[in-house]
């Protein structure tokens, strides 16, 4: 199959003129990102504490770990209580949780949604197919390391993982969010090249921008 | 001169007091909310916090002045409609900028923020936003019906246009509140009251199951920081409204919270217990009985 649909082309409108469509540039910004710099002293502590105790997390389950997610908003586990909330698009979310094994069509929804989320962001990353490939180590169309195609700053072991062990994660996640460390998107920002060559070599329909918010 | 300073001063006080009393208000009643589903739920200085980090993102995406301009639309509706209100009756300092025929201003000024996001959110070019507001309007166009009904049959009833003077008709005693000297009218508003709250059953608009989230689903960082701002000041701004023109206003600022606090409750007990209607759906409902109890309000008032 073509791509006809991200090609270049001119469309004749009703009234009978010419209109160029570019798709990669008329509906996408391809600006490779920037690295942000923080805050100085006790402002970028505060603003922190703030990221720290309000994780917006993006509805968006990769795997079979999505099914460990839902149980967090019941009233057994109810993240609620420490600021954990569910928003259902990245621009408005500050927490990417993959949750289990990424298939490499799913990888390029990933990289497309992560890419929309604004700086400051966090990944963590869910069970064990996200830190080696777990089960599917050997599978034809899953990835193995997570921390390839995208910074991670916390992973939580386990096939699967309880929703214990997740709010665990969320904790050692605020941790890292209140001493400074959470900068992944500034990571993905300076080693974009890097990120970018290893998303392609899996991607093989590469059909959006390099870059798109 | 210096009296105009210092009626922005004072109008600034208030906002900064209604504010706070919007955040907490919004956060206790998310507690109340997750109580009744058996959680703990947020903490309810949870919406301080979320405004904090929205502010505090690094980057924003724009799509155009227009896509700047929805979000100060939003609150300058929010703000705007807070200001022309009497918040406290009888006080020179939380008077406001109250004045013959606010009335009709205020129910004018509703529409307005409703208005900019529509214009902005068109600009970002999502067609789920533009659907949003679509919706949105739809319904809110059908909650208005019964309201100004209500509304109208209150200016008939005190022969004003003016806020000031319909809470002055009901100080004296609890059976001067228009609650009480005309029930009618009271329903209708009240009614009107479920959906202007943006609460289940007519939270469809803003679900974030639904269309995601609505009107706001392309906004973020600081932008969606202004949003949150407004859903704190334009909530506890209608609940005023209500008060004074249902409740017999409020003296000092304990009345107010009192009486606010059980105004919001009838949309928090609703809410939690019936389940959404479609925005066809309560487009529908609004214009059944609700209207006809907003158009018996307007009989009665003229004709008994």
């Amino acid at each position: 199959m073509g791509k006809e649909y991200i090609e270049k082309r001119t469309v004749i409108s009703p009234e009978g003129n010419p209109i160029e469509v570019d798709p990669l540039k008329d509906y996408f910004c391809d600006a490779a990102p920037k690295s942000c710099k923080s805050a100085s002293g006790i402002i970028e502590k505060f603003a922190n504490w703030a990221r720290s105790e309000s994780l917006w997390v993006l509805g968006f389950g990769t795997g079979c770990g999505a099914i460990e997610m839902r149980p967090l908003m019941t009233p057994r586990f109810d993240a609620y209580r420490f600021g954990i909330q569910w928003r259902p698009t990245p621009r408005q979310a500050s927490v990417f949780v993959i949750s289990g094994y990424l298939s490499v069509k799913t990888l390029k929804r990933v990289v497309r949604s992560y890419e929309q989320m604004q700086n400051p962001k966090f990944v963590v990353a869910l069970g064990s197919c996200t830190i080696n490939g777990g089960m599917y180590w050997d599978s034809y169309n899953t990835i193995n390391r997570l921390d390839h195609y995208m910074p991670v700053d916390v992973y939580i072991a386990g096939c699967m993982p309880r929703p214990e062990a997740l709010l665990a994660g969320f904790d050692k996640l605020k941790h890292i969010i209140r001493e400074g460390r959470g900068e992944g998107a500034n990571k993905y920002a300076e080693n974009f090249d890097w990120y970018k060559g290893n998303q392609k070599k899996i991607i093989k329909d590469w059909d959006m921008p390099d870059y798109n918010w | 001169m210096g009296t105009i300073v210092t009626k922005i001063l004072y109008a600034l006080l208030t906002l900064f007091i209604v504010t706070n009393y919007g955040l907490i208000l919004s956060g206790v009643v998310r507690k109340i909310g997750a109580r009744v589903g058996r959680r703990h739920g947020i903490r309810f200085y949870q919406p301080y916090i979320d405004l904090i980090k929205n502010y505090t993102f690094r980057t924003r995406i724009t799509h155009g002045i227009m896509y700047y301009i929805g979000p100060v639309f939003r609150l300058t509706g929010g703000i705007g409609l807070l200001l022309f209100l009497p918040v406290i009756y009888g006080s020179p300092v939380f008077d406001n900028f109250s004045f013959a025929g606010d009335l009709t201003f205020v129910l004018y000024f509703q529409f307005f923020g409703v208005l900019g996001m529509a214009l902005g959110a068109g600009e970002s070019g999502h067609p789920y936003s533009a659907l949003g507001v679509s919706r949105g309007l739809a319904q809110t166009t059908a909650m208005e019906l019964p309201l100004t009904l209500g509304v109208l049959a209150l200016a008939v009833q005190y022969h004003t246009l003016n806020i000031h003077e319909i809470v002055a008709a009901q100080q004296g005693s609890i059976l001067h509140w228009t609650l009480f000297t005309n029930p009618l009218a009271a329903i209708a508003m009240m009614l009107s009251f479920l959906a202007m709250m943006g609460r289940s059953p007519f939270d469809v608009v803003l679900a974030p199951q639904e269309i995601p989230i609505g009107p706001p689903t392309e906004y973020h960082s600081a932008l969606l920081g202004v949003l949150q701002l407004n859903r704190a000041i334009f909530p506890a701004a209608k609940l005023i409204l209500f008060m004074n023109l249902l409740f017999g206003g409020a003296t000092n600022w304990g009345e107010l919270v009192i009486k606010t606090f059980f105004i919001y409750m009838w949309s928090v007990f609703v809410g939690i217990a019936y389940p959404r209607f479609r925005v066809d759906q309560s487009v529908r409902w609004y214009f059944g009985i609700p209207l006809l109890i907003g158009v018996a309000a307007i009989l009665v008032v003229k004709y008994f």
